[in-house]
């Protein structure tokens, strides 16, 4: 009988579409999920500070105030006690009541004394990224102004100038982390896909047992054995290693996974049949294929490690006090009497759940986006 | 009374008969049109092939017609009249889609044969336990023995070897040629009176298909059932049916006995789709394949929808207007403004 | 089916057999060894400890002989059911270690099963109503289950306790029941105390399996099979049922297998902040101060739980979905 098979052809996208790439079609695909559009600015927000913490900060990370010891939140204000307006934001100073070698210290709003912030002025000296110099700050307050947008912890340093330093190493390590285990994860995961045979078998015996084993006590185990006279920086290489070397696992099971199906689909098999040379395939062909795809198990990849550091760093089997990090200052948070006597201790953990949250949107909008079969 | 294939009418009502139907979806992107007022009818036991390109539409027309249309999509005009087992006329496009009604007719009078049979059957559920949920729904009076009779008959009839072991097996586990034969077996098991049967071999390898199209042109006959195939192909259409349309975006733009279409194409759309049909007989004809893509749905040209690919346009008319639908001889209708009066005036 | 379990079973034990050399050389990484941070303790406390005492302690146990012969001896000891002994505390691991691993399930028990009670509902209902508001609301409380770490949520949920009731959360126990026999009254009490770390436990959990769910419901949703069975005429409930939350259900349970370690780590660490007497804590004493028989003997506990937990949810899948069984 008669084959007959008109043209099949898909409908057209439209003339500005049709020849469009692939990352400019997930860009406008990604720009569509408005949450994730937003998601992704509060993430450029956070990496903005931790980037120029030192400038955004009012004051020193390591500064200590030693007459405003657990001193909650003090609120910038444009109106004042009379109910005037004014231009220039203004903080009220504060009074301690009670007995000053109490531990519970309170204090009370003095609208006595008015502080009038300044933008763009000088205050306490930093070594912008350890280049030069300086004491130029975005805003402050005079030498002795209860700045403290978020309180101060129990030695009287200002948390809110902390959660920015802080954000610098709890946000890095992600992306250091995530880097790393986007190294061994497509090595492994893509010999392991690529070649398979007893290679296969290794590595996915390996992924098994490395998964077998609960993350976090071995993440414990991992972290108790880091000297405890390393520097800090070593210190932050080490957890980033500890990190990565449970992280890599999920990563190389996608990527083998995806290099098995792809590696018998026709365009693969028509390159080798023309003769390409098989390194070249993998990275013209197979590695771009769903590159988006990796990168979209790599974004989804980093909330687990800032999880994972603010965890160990919690526990106090990660980054230590001179060191600052959210996790370290959750540590302040541990026991209950200090969460129910300073509140405000907890909110490195809202920038925790920010930043996790905002990673996770992205993520899964970027799945959506890469997604081709996707309407 | 006139010449049953011409499809017109011949004393009875005709099985089926749907008039200028039009179906909307809504996207988040806007609204897309699949159906822009299709109109055609079948005879009882008569087969009618309906043709076209991807995306012209045909799909969406049987779903259309089982009520299972996408959600975000509705039937915006038209009607669709069927005539019941029980005699009485039912507008199809009246009932409320999950309407008991409307479920006992679906599956139960008209059943449909899918294009995929390798994931038209659950993974996780044996082919028994499929066909014999049909026997169930259709005639809740089968206990378990007259099902499991019935399925073993039904797959024995289709010609699956060894039945009663076949029968416990998962989709997965048969040959795509036995999966399709299943499938039938699954859409003649509630004695359905129309079988729609939607690209059902353009999945099989070609030594299969053949066979599979020999099954269904065999039941339809035995059976004596009404059949609607669906196809691209128009060489599966030229063996299997006896009245044809030709659909293109959401219209029917020609339409006509099997042979007129075949020997007289009148459309520039049916005359392309002829000349892309590769034939072994005319060994020098080259193949031509139509210029151009099947406009989107969600950006219907004006006037005729075929003006943007037509290499016969009579005039700036074609992308003015709609042409109207001419009768040329019996049962040979087409639309296209070659053939109509205005363009006469506008020529 | 028989042979399935049977091949999974036998690759079970080099598995094991490579964990347990892995958990052996992951305590043994840390500088110096139980011996070592004693007397460093000891010494801060101005006690003046003699070589030949500290060469005693050491020959008493075996910490000079070569690592493979510790090794042995210690997993040796391991499969006849002895765990070895804690230095730290002066006690057998064994006398240690299984209240602790029990209360550890009974927590994770209780906190899958809540895991699993709260998000198949919602998960199915997000699916089949995509995008209305209960989606939404759910969506949202997923993200931030999922963003939340087990411990902040403990330490909110333990403030809001306080600042609200007033009362102090944590433990698993009322004091005057923690050392009282076992009867109703005290099982009463554990109950009314387990709920809270079950909810932090089985929040992160159920937010994951929430979306678990409904994306495998909407994947399934979109199937031929879904379209077939809706054109022979099923009531779409019906069908719901029995086609595409049927094999959506399939990934839900093989998710058993991740579920449990997850829940374990996160035990480990709520735990700590509700001071909690299960596996956590005392691991992270142990790993501080390399009691490492201790320490060894509960990440190999704790390993072979989940892997037995892979197992059994791998299993579970194979008898429920058919693709499995006959590959």
């Amino acid at each position: 009988m008669t084959q007959a098979t008109p043209p099949r052809v898909e409908p057209d996208a439209g003339p500005d579409l049709a020849f469009a790439s692939q990352w400019r079609l997930m860009w406008l695909r990604f720009r569509r999920h408005r949450l994730a559009m937003v998601a992704g600015v509060v993430l450029l927000v956070l990496y903005f500070g931790a980037v120029f913490c030192e400038i955004i900060a009012p004051l020193g990370a390591g500064q200590r105030h030693r007459s405003y010891v657990l001193c909650p939140p003090q609120e910038v204000r444009l109106v004042d006690a009379a109910g005037d307006f004014h231009f220039r934001p203004f903080l009220y100073g504060v009074k301690q009541r009670g007995n000053p070698s109490d531990w519970l210290r309170e204090y009370v709003v003095d609208t006595s004394v008015v502080y009038p912030i300044h933008f763009f002025t000088r205050g306490p000296e930093y070594e912008m990224w350890g280049l030069f110099a300086t004491n130029w700050h975005l805003f402050g307050a005079d030498e002795g102004a209860p700045l403290f947008l978020f309180g101060t912890d129990e030695l009287g340093r200002d948390l809110f100038t902390r959660i920015l330093y802080g954000s610098r190493i709890s946000l890095t390590i992600g992306l250091v982390g995530v880097a790393l285990t986007f190294f061994i994860g497509i090595l492994l995961g893509g010999v392991a896909g690529y070649f398979g045979g007893w290679i296969d078998i290794i590595v996915q015996r390996g992924i098994e047992i490395i998964m077998a084993i609960p993350q976090l006590p071995l993440w414990m185990a991992l972290s108790a054995a880091l000297p405890a006279h390393w520097p800090p920086l070593h210190v932050y290489f080490g957890i980033t290693i500890i990190l990565s070397f449970m992280g890599w696992t999920g990563l190389a099971r996608v990527v083998r996974g995806k290099f098995l199906t792809m590696r018998d689909e026709d365009f693969v098999v028509a390159a080798r049949l023309a003769g390409t040379h098989e390194l070249k395939i993998i990275f013209t062909h197979l590695l771009p294929s769903f590159l988006s795809h990796v990168i979209t198990s790599a974004t989804l990849a980093v909330p687990g490690m800032i999880l994972g550091e603010t965890a160990l760093s919690f526990l106090g089997i990660g980054l230590q006090d001179p060191v600052v990090s959210w996790g370290v200052l959750l540590q302040k948070a541990q026991n209950f009497q200090a969460v129910v006597m300073a509140p405000w201790l907890l909110l490195p953990g809202l920038f925790v759940v920010f930043a996790v949250l905002a990673f996770n949107i992205v993520g899964d909008g970027m799945r959506d986006a890469a997604d081709p079969y996707a309407n | 009374m006139r010449d049953p294939v011409t499809n017109e009418r011949h004393g009875a009502e005709p099985l089926l008969e749907v008039l200028d139907l039009r179906v909307r979806i809504e996207r988040d992107t806007g609204l897309v049109h699949p159906l822009n007022g299709v109109s055609f009818r079948i005879q009882e036991g008569q087969s009618v092939g309906i043709v076209g390109e991807s995306g012209c539409g045909k799909t969406m027309a049987s779903n259309a017609l089982l009520r299972i249309l996408p959600r975000r999509a509705e039937i915006t005009h038209g009607s669709m009249q069927f005539r019941t087992q029980a005699g009485d006329r039912i507008d199809l496009a009246q009932l409320d889609p999950m309407s008991r009604r409307m479920r006992q007719i679906r599956g139960g009078e008209i059943s449909m044969i899918f294009q995929e049979p390798m994931t038209a059957f659950s993974p996780v559920h044996t082919v028994h336990d499929q066909i014999a949920e049909m026997i169930r729904l259709h005639d809740p009076g089968a206990d378990k023995e007259e099902q499991h009779r019935r399925v073993v008959e039904l797959l024995d009839q289709v010609g699956i070897p060894d039945p009663e072991q076949r029968a416990f097996d998962y989709s997965f586990q048969l040959s795509g040629g036995m999966r399709q034969r299943a499938m039938i077996a699954m859409a003649l098991a509630s004695g359905p009176r129309l079988l729609i049967a939607d690209e059902p071999t353009t999945a099989l390898d070609v030594t299969v298909q053949a066979r599979v199209l020999k099954l269904i042109e065999r039941m339809q006959r035995e059976l004596n059932l009404a059949l609607m195939l669906i196809t691209h192909d128009l060489g599966v259409v030229a063996h299997m049916v006896s009245y044809v349309y030709v659909m293109y975006l959401g219209r029917v733009v020609e339409e006509g006995p099997v042979e007129a279409i075949f020997d007289n194409p009148k459309h520039p759309y049916t005359a392309a789709l002829l000349r892309s049909i590769p034939n072994l007989a005319s060994k020098s004809r080259r193949l031509e394949p139509i210029e151009g893509n099947v406009p989107s749905a969600d950006r219907l040209p004006t006037g005729c929808p075929f003006h943007t690919r037509c290499t016969e346009k009579v005039g700036d008319i074609c992308q003015q207007r709609m042409p109207a639908r001419v009768e040329l001889s019996v049962g040979h209708a087409v639309s296209c403004f070659r053939y109509t009066e205005e363009s006469l005036d506008d020529g | 089916m028989l042979n399935y379990i049977l091949r999974r079973v036998l690759l079970m034990i080099p598995t094991l057999a490579v964990i347990s050399v892995l958990v052996f050389t992951i305590i043994q990484l840390p500088p110096g060894d139980i011996i070592t941070s004693r007397l460093l303790l000891l010494q801060q406390q101005g006690v003046d400890v003699s070589q030949e005492a500290i060469e005693a302690m050491r020959a008493r146990y075996n910490l000079d002989d070569p690592l493979y012969l510790q090794y042995l001896r210690w997993i040796g000891g391991f499969l006849q059911g002895d765990l070895g002994y804690s230095v730290q505390f002066g006690q057998s691991v064994n006398h240690l270690i299984w209240e602790r691993l029990g209360y550890t399930l009974l927590l994770t028990t209780t906190a899958t099963l809540f895991a699993w009670l709260v998000a198949f509902p919602v998960g199915v209902f997000s699916a089949l109503r995509q995008y209305s508001l209960l989606d939404y609301v759910a969506t949202v409380l997923a993200f931030l289950g999922l963003a939340t770490p087990s411990f902040l949520l403990a330490l909110v949920l333990m403030y809001l306790g306080y600042a609200w009731f007033g009362i102090p959360i944590g433990g698993l126990f009322s004091p005057e029941f923690a050392a009282a026999p076992w009867n109703g009254s005290k099982l009463i009490d554990l109950l009314k105390h387990l709920w809270i770390p079950a909810v932090v436990l089985g929040t992160a959990g159920m937010a994951g399996l929430m979306r678990v769910m409904r994306a495998n419901l909407l994947d399934e949703l979109g199937k031929p099979y879904v379209q077939t069975a809706l054109a022979k005429g099923l009531h779409p409930t019906r069908l719901v049922i029995k086609y595409p939350m049927r094999i959506a259900i399939n990934p839900f349970i093989s998710t058993v297998g991740w579920l449990l370690p997850h829940l374990i780590s996160g035990a480990a660490i709520t735990s700590i902040v509700l001071s909690l007497p299960t596996t956590g804590p005392l691991l992270l004493e142990s790993l501080r101060n390399q009691d490492m028989y201790l320490a060894g003997s509960f990440l190999l506990m704790l390993s072979t739980l989940t892997v037995v937990g892979t197992l059994l949810s791998d299993i579970l899948l194979a008898v429920v979905d058919p693709r499995i069984r006959y590959e």
